[in-house]
């Protein structure tokens, strides 16, 4: 087992790593940029080294850097969270050779989970259906307006090199398309420090279902269930949640095999999520590998009781899963809400700033990651997501009921943020009856104000 | 051209939020506008990145531009001023 870990991270993520290290007995780095110099992180691990001016590609994407300290303070170790370093394959090529365990994925995996046409061929030889798309990236305006001609609209530009939602774009027409392109690759450097992206035709009304895998050095691969991810907006996961309202113990089952399948194929390890869009007849089609933990892996945690981040470190360690879906002591429902410092009402506009009053929730079967706190200054380089509540209870009905309970009770002042917009989802007739489509949230929006208008 | 008509044709461009300003579309790629330059309205003029989220600031008028203060990368608070353009 490992003596001391860098947790190569920012944000709620390097508070839930730190945590499960310190319950295993594990010393902790933290890495902050000068932006982050008040954040809390820094105090809850053993050490904390700067790294860097805020600018995340001159800090928290730095891979020499990161390095440097992780040498420098003895980690043996480095758990990259999710986003930043976290699907980099440079990255753990570098751990690698540094002789480093980075936690997490192989170099190959990545590259294969990075390069989304050789994902999805890889899906295709396990026997998993899968949507249409480019042969790849897409370099140009020109050749993206080639390609979806020939596809036919509606299209969506997705990040090649990233994940989480980030740099994606629907385009409706030739002329959204023509606007939109040179943006989805700039979003596409800043998070992932790859501008290459792709094209992929529309699923209409999907759910967005997927696995949670693990996989062990040993080649003993089980999932956890899954999550249903389709309440969204612009493809950013909004609410989470686990089991899925949709699925039938058969279509769990078939989807289940099918992402092991995905990630046998793979030679993967570690901690991984499939991807799948289900169409209304419960066709579904294998969408991506998410090679990393996710942003809403606490859903699983709750009805598992798995410490998924404990299981990171441990496979990484070399050590057996030792048990399988059928092991696990299933229970209850839980649900996730990404906390976003955006606002609703205005396009979901990006809203940084102090926070001068803060009142988190608490009580029966709620859970609370953040790293906000009273007086803290949410920095203009990063993430808006300020924090994630879980509610948990034997029924779905009873985690929206706990749910709706402590979004009422959490203030965060003065900031705009999703709260509001998440209480009115918690009554609405459809969500509650799990009746929905990734457009749901749609109807709850003020006609959208595009961003660069 | 008098000093006041001058002033009354300078238009300013500021910070719609606050956010980082790029001034050219990517760390390899020439600047979108520089001192001296002829823009369109709307014409793109820089991006501004709030916690990941990229706009482009657009002139809000056809001119030249003739000061850019805001530094590339620098984080601007919300109503900065980033640029100058001489109303054509």
């Amino acid at each position: 087992m490992f003596s001391k870990i860098l947790i190569a991270n920012r944000g709620e993520i390097a508070h839930r790593v730190i945590r499960s290290c310190r319950e295993m007995g594990i010393a902790t780095v933290a890495v902050y940029s000068e932006a982050d110099d008040r954040s809390l992180h820094l105090s809850l691990a053993d050490e904390a080294v700067c790294i860097g001016p805020p600018i995340s590609a001159r800090s928290y994407l730095n891979m020499e850097k990161m390095m440097e300290v992780a040498k420098e303070t003895g980690a043996d170790a480095i758990h990259p969270g999710y986003g930043y370093l976290a699907e980099r394959e440079a990255f753990a090529a570098l751990c690698e050779a540094e002789g480093i365990t980075f936690i997490g994925p192989t170099a190959g995996n990545l590259r294969l989970a990075g390069d989304k046409l050789a994902a999805k061929k890889t899906a295709i030889y396990a026997g998993v259906p899968v949507i249409s798309s480019s042969d790849g990236n897409v370099p140009t305006v020109k050749e993206a307006i080639d390609i979806c001609e020939k596809m036919g609209y509606p299209v969506m530009i997705k990040s090649a090199g990233g994940g989480g939602g980030r740099g994606i774009r629907i385009c409706e027409d030739e002329e959204t398309l023509t606007e939109e392109f040179p943006i989805a690759r700039m979003e596409a450097r800043a998070s992932f420090g790859n501008d290459a992206v792709y094209i992929e035709k529309v699923i209409p009304e999907p759910r967005h279902i997927e696995f949670q895998v693990l996989c062990d050095t040993r080649k003993h691969v089980t999932h956890l269930g899954e999550r249903e991810c389709t309440i969204q907006r612009r493809f950013q996961k909004l609410i989470e949640e686990s089991p899925s309202p949709f699925l039938t113990p058969a279509l769990r089952e078939e989807m289940g095999e099918a992402a092991m399948a995905v990630l046998k194929a793979a030679d993967y390890v570690n901690a991984g999520t499939v991807e799948f869009l289900v169409d209304r007849e419960g066709a579904f089609y294998f969408m991506e590998i998410n090679a990393r933990i996710q942003v809403e892996h606490p859903v699983t945690e709750q009805t598992t009781g798995m410490d998924l981040i404990k299981e990171q470190i441990r496979m990484a360690a070399g050590e057996a899963l030792g048990y399988t879906f059928d092991d696990l002591h299933l229970k209850g429902w839980a649900m996730e809400c990404r906390i976003n410092a955006e606002d609703p009402d205005r396009g979901f506009a990006p809203c940084p700033g102090t926070i001068t009053r803060y009142r988190p929730p608490g009580g029966f079967g709620v859970r609370l990651d953040t790293h906000l706190y009273e007086g803290y200054e949410l920095p203009v380089f990063y993430d808006s997501l300020v924090a994630k509540l879980v509610s948990h209870d034997l029924t779905r009905s009873g985690a929206i009921r706990v749910m709706k309970r402590a979004l009422e009770e959490f203030r965060i002042e003065p900031i705009k943020t999703t709260i509001p917009l998440y209480l009115r989802v918690m009554d609405d007739p459809r969500f509650l009856e799990g009746d929905f489509d990734t457009g749901f949230i749609q109807r709850f929006l003020p006609e959208e104000i595009e961003e660069d208008d | 051209m008098s000093d006041s008509e001058k002033a009354a044709r300078r238009v300013e461009v500021r910070a719609p939020m606050s956010g980082v300003f790029y001034r050219r579309p990517g760390p390899d790629d020439a600047a979108y506008v520089d001192v001296g330059d002829a823009v369109e309205k709307k014409q793109v003029l820089a991006l501004l990145e709030t916690m990941k989220v990229f706009q482009s600031v657009k002139a809000p008028v056809a001119g030249t531009i003739v000061e850019i203060v805001a530094e590339n990368e620098a984080a601007l608070k919300d109503n900065d001023l980033m640029m100058v353009i001489e109303k054509g």
